[in-house]
């Protein structure tokens, strides 16, 4: 008796036949390019030699196979219990198996608890992801897998979900880092990913089994993996069987079934599954007939800019550069704006050599008839590019594209640019940036998406694109972020859709999520009435026409939409009317040649990995940096910033050697609050308090294996590390209270801490190892000081801890005086900087977030960035409370998120003062006060600025961010 | 913004509209609530239109719930159904410190932004949080409401013991219609207070229906309260297990209302808070255990079915897992409902949770590991909701954890891990 066993997975499909004696006769992986059915077919078929004249059992697997499955009744096993059962009939000494598949990551623990898990729904670590990374990098697997193995320096690399750890790779690129440590540093994320993500706070030792296609064709990822679980030969096992796995496991579960076909039978089967269509709940095709199609081809004819000859025009001339994330963008144009010269050109990773190359061939057509008067950058990449070529000057990304639209449709009241990795869109009103949205980390997969999507299922963009337009019923696959598409396109491959209404499923989608996602549109009219869309998405018909279906509105998309950033950067540069260009000279271009190096700053306890650009000519960028140190530059700025005030005074805390022993705090959450508090009061008591010091990405990691839900908020990821520290330090009392309810300031309905805040000690005490420690985490509030003391005598007496009520009492009352202190101090300080800023003509920010956002390793120097900018930085607990506070729109129960009602209605009065809210991802109450916010100071005319920050350290759109609220004010002024 | 108040000529002219979340019970609560006078008419909406609705009208990054309840209300103000003018909406609001006592406020929002502004909304809420003239939750109100919870835990709870099993299908469910049908009368008069002759009769008829007697796999669900009873929100989940052949267990909501009572029992003992509320937190504790417990001795005399845990055990269950100060959202109630289910017999577990929820944080992923920990049989998947998710991601978890569980039901049984006759070689498991 044969057994074949069929792995259907979300790209591949796998198959194993195993003999009457269970040897593999067969065994194949091979990408299906969503041709499920077909392909499973035309498997059966090739397998005649083997399979005529024999009886078969036979078992589907995958997440795909499903659907196949049903039709054909065949039995269907689930793919992680395929893997199982193959374990234990082949490698039954193996302790744990990781398998990475293309869109799924599953972990097994046999022995002991026997535990079995796959990715949560929001983690993209997987080959899909490495496949998305490759494109990325412009590297094919192989090329990016030799690379790896040659790197010399791993970056931090989000490892949560890939849509982030894009974010992180990209402006590594774009500062010109070298493609190994890039590589490496990949496959570092997806082992990260693995641990954190899967293994949850169990630890993966003992003999481990890895298998699925990347990891057994992907040398790099294996070596991290080795290395990273610390494992030698005999316990890292890589079969040669570790592609085909879960199809082996299919085969033996195979072995079970009563069923059993002759090969005519399962091709009349397959043959069956093939020609069955399930009908999807589709959505409407884009074009009616022919005729529409044409109308709208015609009209978006339209929108073009005149162009003038090169090689005739005589004059002045002005470049602009948009050095975007994976494309670079350069235009020249003359005294009438016309379009002299034009390139859009996949960077390749590598934007130097791409303007090198452009620059070049400008010159080369010029001669002398051709001045060029100017040159601006703009983009990801503004500061390289402008550095390395002498560019004149830099614009604001946002800047640029608006001064692009403008000349194009002088009412332009809405801008939308989605390009390869990022979305940006603007209202404008009264001719100014009235509000602007970037997306957020989550939802940057915008245009990159669909083209490493296409690639992975075998079409270029063009014929993916083209394809789209035909789709007769587009597949509905939701709106949420890339990583949640690729499941749904999943459950669609799992019901047959063509690729064509993937493609045009996947356009809808990209457009929902811009709209309804990022630009949070409330409806139709809330997005304008004269729209221009422009970015390189938008080049794609598919894209183009959703959005106006969805939006019921035809749309402006000029010609050069992918080169707005460019043409706008021309067209501002030309304004400042320069004498000469600072740009770089033919000659000198010639003999241009650059190099990178990467180091890790020394200047501080941030250690920023730094990339160090060096030109021929002797002069350096460096990029990766957080502040001006590395630059050689003295602080810039002696801008009061709170942030740092409150973060200086809390680590100048200092701890004597008491009476009663040793005492740990974590330096987490609410921590940033109460420490005040605590400290003075376990100090007094004849503690001495040990806190768990400064955040740092080792500290991080050195908790992480613990984290029990992956997508908490980072703050709360980050007690672990801290928690660690304490552990490690040998503290023999842990000191983290449980507190349901915070202080009454008299600005809110209710008082409470938001559920993580409020009962994280619990998560602490339930998944870390603290056998050595006494991890106290007594329910507390410190709100009605005379129950807290008696609460706290009771509660110390327990752990044998006798004080008398009377000093506890005592120290409780000395205590609170402290936290009214420093409470205090605060807002003196915030009214102090307010003065200053007054006295110098500064603006002032008002960072709006909660007390640990002051801890910089979650807050990424956002605060540094803006003194940087010449802002003088307030924080929202740093100015008075309104009282009687005015009730907002929501129940306003929580005491951090009432500070930042109040920080909106205090800015909203003052002039030259403007509000960033701080949000860290996975903030669900942030949900609900972030509308609120915005709405209390767009009523006022103030501008909502929202951050979202993470794990992800990625200053570079914050920066833009930043700038362009600069940018805004000033154009308000 | 105005708040727009349900006024006394209200209750005449205006229909209100609640959403469905108990199928069962909520059929009562509608009859109990029109007996009263109110004109209540319950959503059973189905469709994608709804979550599209939530997504349009409420920050995304809300839960799931807050955008399906909206989006369901939404939708059917758009459906034309109704008169505008004579509209209202009712939403429950648990007043605690998770995001779901602001549903009612996200609400109002929507309704703005859709230009339905003028409709009322009423806030369910037993913490005297906002009042409406025309709507008063009168003593005897609520001793039906509560009656109406009671009996429908009981129909629910049986009704999973038979459907599994039923012999012909659709027996046991008119079994449920025909007592939902009689119960509905019974509230017209006092005659639903007779609780242990219904029991007794619900239990005769029950065990009555065929049966076939072969051994299923039983899962527990539990999760976040929407997620865990409302169709629309876990996606069918108990015809889902029904379909591969296993036997939901799912525990009564009128537990999730003795937690919130117990939780300023707690309130006061941890913090000296909510004194005036102690007598009738006390009253109503005693009286619902002692409905409790007459269903379960009913259960129990009868014999044929199993009966649930009291609230006394469930408290028991948490212990050692989680202090019963973790109050937000389902706090300590989902930890221990897991570890209940456990001692129950029920090692296989789905927690039902919204994606991003911050309570589940804590006490549904937050405890995982200790309960495994604790009973390494434990067979418990957490799964995500929201727009995104795609049902299939969730279905092949839950087919994991099936899966498994056949898998650890045939190896108490004497069986091996293998799939085949190859006897069990080196497997370390122990049999619980």
């Amino acid at each position: 008796m044969y057994k074949l066993g069929l792995d259907v997975g979300s790209t591949t499909l796998k198959s194993v036949l195993l003999s009457d004696h269970d040897e593999i006769l067969y065994q194949s992986y091979e990408r299906h390019r969503s041709l499920v059915r077909e392909m499973s077919l035309s498997k059966i078929k090739e397998l005649e030699p083997y399979l005529k004249g024999h009886e078969v059992q036979l078992a589907i697997s995958g997440s795909a196979g499903l659907g196949m499955a049903e039709i054909g009744a065949f039995p269907f096993v689930q793919e992680v219990f395929a893997t199982a059962g193959a374990v234990r009939r082949y490698d039954p000494d193996s302790d744990v198996v990781i398998e990475l598949g293309g869109e799924d990551a599953k972990i097994l623990f046999l022995k002991g608890s026997l535990e079995e898990r796959m990715n949560s729904t929001c983690a993209g670590g997987t080959g899909a992801f490495i496949d998305q990374m490759a494109a990325l990098l412009n590297l094919d697997l192989n090329e990016m897998d030799a690379l790896s193995l040659k790197y010399t320096q791993l970056y931090p690399i989000a490892s949560r979900c890939g849509v982030f750890a894009k974010s992180d790779i990209q402006p590594l690129v774009n500062q010109g880092a070298d493609k190994a440590n890039i590589a490496a540093s990949i496959f570092q994320a997806v082992v990260d990913q693995t641990i954190i993500g899967l293994a949850q706070g169990r630890r993966i030792e003992g003999k481990i089994l890895f298998l699925g296609g990347p990891l057994s064709f992907l040398k790099g990822l294996q070596q991290r993996f080795v290395e990273t679980l610390k494992l030698d030969a005999e316990h890292a096992v890589f079969p040669s069987t570790a592609p085909y796995y879960v199809a082996l496991g299919a085969a033996v579960y195979a072995k079970d079934s009563t069923d059993i076909y002759t090969y005519e039978q399962l091709i009349e089967k397959f043959e069956k599954i093939a020609s069955t269509r399930i009908k999807n709940h589709g959505l409407k095709p884009l074009f009616k007939d022919n005729g529409e199609y044409s109308e709208f081809k015609h009209r978006h004819q339209q929108s073009d800019i005149p162009t003038q000859d090169i090689h005739t025009y005589q004059g002045d001339a002005y470049i602009g550069i948009d050095a975007g994330s994976t494309t670079t963008k350069l235009i020249m144009i003359d005294e009438k704006d016309r379009l002299l010269y034009s390139s859009y050109t996949n960077n390749l990773g590598n934007p130097i050599d791409v303007v090198k190359a452009e620059l070049t061939d400008i010159y080369k057509q010029i001669d002398n008839r051709i001045q060029i008067r100017g040159c601006a950058v703009t983009g990801y990449g503004e500061d390289l590019i402008k550095s390395a070529f002498h560019g004149d000057c830099g614009v604001v990304e946002t800047v640029a594209h608006y001064t692009a639209a403008r000349h194009f449709n002088p009412d332009v009241d809405f801008i939308i640019d989605i390009g390869g990795q990022d979305m940006k869109c603007f209202r404008i009103k009264d001719h100014t940036i009235d509000d602007m949205v970037l997306n957020e980390a989550c939802s940057s997969g915008c245009g990159s998406f669909i083209e490493t999507f296409a690639r992975s299922l075998g079409y270029d963009i063009e014929e993916f694109a083209r394809l789209g337009l035909t789709s007769k019923e587009p597949v509905d696959l939701g709106s949420r972020c890339t990583v949640f598409m690729n499941s749904s396109v999943k459950e669609a491959q799992k019901n047959g859709a063509s690729v064509a209404d993937i493609s045009a499923g996947l356009a809808m989608s990209i457009v929902k999520n811009a709209l309804y996602k990022v630009i949070r549109a409330r409806s139709v009219d809330d997005i304008g009435k004269q729209i221009v869309v422009q970015g390189g998405t938008f080049l794609n018909d598919t894209i183009l026409r959703s959005f106006e279906i969805e939006l019921g509105r035809n749309v402006i998309r000029p010609s050069i939409a992918g080169l707005m950033g460019a043409y706008g950067a021309a067209l501002y540069v030309k304004t400042k009317q320069l004498k000469h260009s600072t740009l770089i000279s033919e000659e000198e271009l010639a003999v241009f040649s650059h190099t990178s190096r990467a180091i890790s700053c020394g200047g501080c306890t941030n250690h920023c990995n730094l990339t160090i650009n060096t030109f021929q000519d002797g002069s350096r960028h460096i990029a990766g940096n957080k502040c001006e140190k590395p630059l050689g530059i003295k602080q810039t700025s002696e801008n009061p910033d709170l942030y740092a005030y409150k973060y200086q005074k809390l680590m100048n805390y200092k701890s004597k050697p008491g009476k009663r022993g040793k005492i740990g705090i974590p330096m987490v959450l609410n921590m940033y609050e109460n420490l005040p508090f605590w400290h003075p009061f376990f100090t007094e008591l004849g503690f001495e308090v040990i806190l768990s010091g400064r955040s740092s990405k080792q500290m991080y990691a050195q908790g992480s294996q613990s984290i029990s839900s992956d997508t908490v908020c980072f703050p709360a990821k980050l007690v672990h590390g801290h928690i660690q520290q304490l552990i490690d330090e040998q503290v023999p009392i842990i000191f983290y209270p449980c507190m349901t309810y915070n202080f009454d300031e008299g600005i809110s309905d209710n008082q409470f801490n938001c559920p993580v805040v409020a009962y994280y000690p619990e998560v602490i005490a339930a998944n870390m190892e603290l056998d050595e420690q006494l991890f106290l985490y007594p329910y507390l509030s410190l709100h009605q000081p005379n129950r807290f003391y008696d609460k706290m005598q009771a509660f110390l007496k327990r752990f044998g801890c006798d004080i008398s009520i009377k000093e506890i009492r005592r120290c409780g009352e000395l205590a609170f005086r402290a936290y009214h202190a420093y409470k205090n101090d605060v807002l003196k300080a915030g009214q102090e900087a307010i003065q200053f800023a007054h006295d110098h003509h500064k603006k002032m920010i008002l960072l709006a977030g909660r007390p640990y956002h002051i801890d910089p390793l979650i807050n990424h120097g956002i605060h540094k960035l803006l003194t940087g900018l010449d802002f003088v930085v307030l924080s929202e607990d740093s100015v008075p409370f309104i009282t009687p506070y005015e009730k907002v729109n929501v129940l306003n129960q929580w005491t951090y998120h009432a500070r930042m009602y109040n920080a909106a209605r205090y800015v909203c009065k003052q002039p030259n003062m403007e509000l960033i809210q701080l949000v860290s991802f996975g903030c669900g109450i942030d949900a609900i006060t972030s509308d609120e916010v915005k709405d209390i100071l767009r009523e006022h005319g103030k501008l909502y600025t929202q951050i979202k920050i993470d794990e992800v350290d990625n200053l570079g759109a914050i920066r833009i961010r930043v700038r362009s609220l600069l940018a805004a004010m000033e154009e308000r002024k | 913004m105005e708040r727009v108040e349900f006024t006394k000529a209200m209750r005449k002219t205006h229909t209100i509209l609640i959403p469905d979340m108990l199928p069962i019970h909520f059929k009562m609560i509608e009859r109990v609530l029109r007996d009263e006078g109110y004109q209540v008419e319950l959503l059973q909406t189905t469709g994608s239109k709804i979550a599209q609705e939530g997504l349009n009208h409420v920050h995304n990054d809300t839960c799931y719930p807050a955008l399906l309840v909206i989006g369901q209300m939404i939708d059917a103000l758009k459906s034309g159904k109704y008169d505008l003018d004579h509209v209202a909406l009712a939403i429950t609001q648990t007043g605690g410190g998770c995001r779901a006592s602001n549903y009612l406020y996200l609400l109002r929002k929507a309704l703005v932004q859709a230009g339905f502004e003028n409709i009322p909304v009423i806030s369910l809420n037993f913490s005297k949080m906002e009042k409406n003239s025309g709507f008063k939750l009168t003593l005897r109100l609520l001793i039906k409401l509560i009656y109406a919870l009671i009996y429908g835990d009981m129909l629910m709870w049986i009704a999973n013991q038979c459907l599994p099993y039923e012999a012909a299908k659709g027996t046991t469910m008119g079994v449920v219609d025909h007592w939902v049908a009689k119960l509905n009368t019974q509230f017209h008069s006092l005659r639903f207070l007779y609780i242990s002759r219904n029991y007794k009769q619900m239990l005769t008829e029950f065990s009555m229906i065929k049966r076939s007697c072969v051994n299923k796999i039983k899962v527990g669900i539990v999760g976040e309260i929407y997620m865990k009873y409302a169709p629309l929100g876990n996606n069918n989940l108990v015809d889902f297990l029904l379909k591969e052949n296993a036997e939901p267990v799912v525990s009564g909501v009128i537990d999730f209302g003795l937690y919130c009572l117990k939780n300023n029992q707690v309130d006061f003992s941890l913090y000296g808070i909510k004194k005036h509320v102690q007598p009738i937190a006390k009253l109503a504790i005693s009286f619902i255990t002692h409905c409790q417990s007459r269903m379960i001795k009913a259960i129990q005399k009868e014999g044929t079915f199993r009966a649930p845990g009291t609230f006394d055990s469930l408290l028991d269950a948490g212990e050692g897992f989680i202090n019963k100060g973790a109050k937000m959202g389902e706090g300590w109630l989902l930890t221990s409902e897991m570890v209940e289910l456990i001692h129950s017999g029920v090692q296989n577990i789905v927690c039902c949770q919204p994606f991003g929820c911050l309570p589940n944080h804590i006490v549904a992923k937050g405890m995982m590991r200790k309960i495994k920990n604790v009973y390494p049989t434990a067979n418990i998947v957490a799964v995500d909701y929201d727009p995104g998710a795609s049902i299939i991601n969730q279905e092949n978890r839950l087919k994991l954890m099936l899966a498994n569980a056949r898998l650890n039901e045939r190896m108490a049984h004497g069986g091996t891990a293998e799939y085949a006759d190859k006897k069990a070689h080196v497997y370390a498991y122990e049999p619980h």
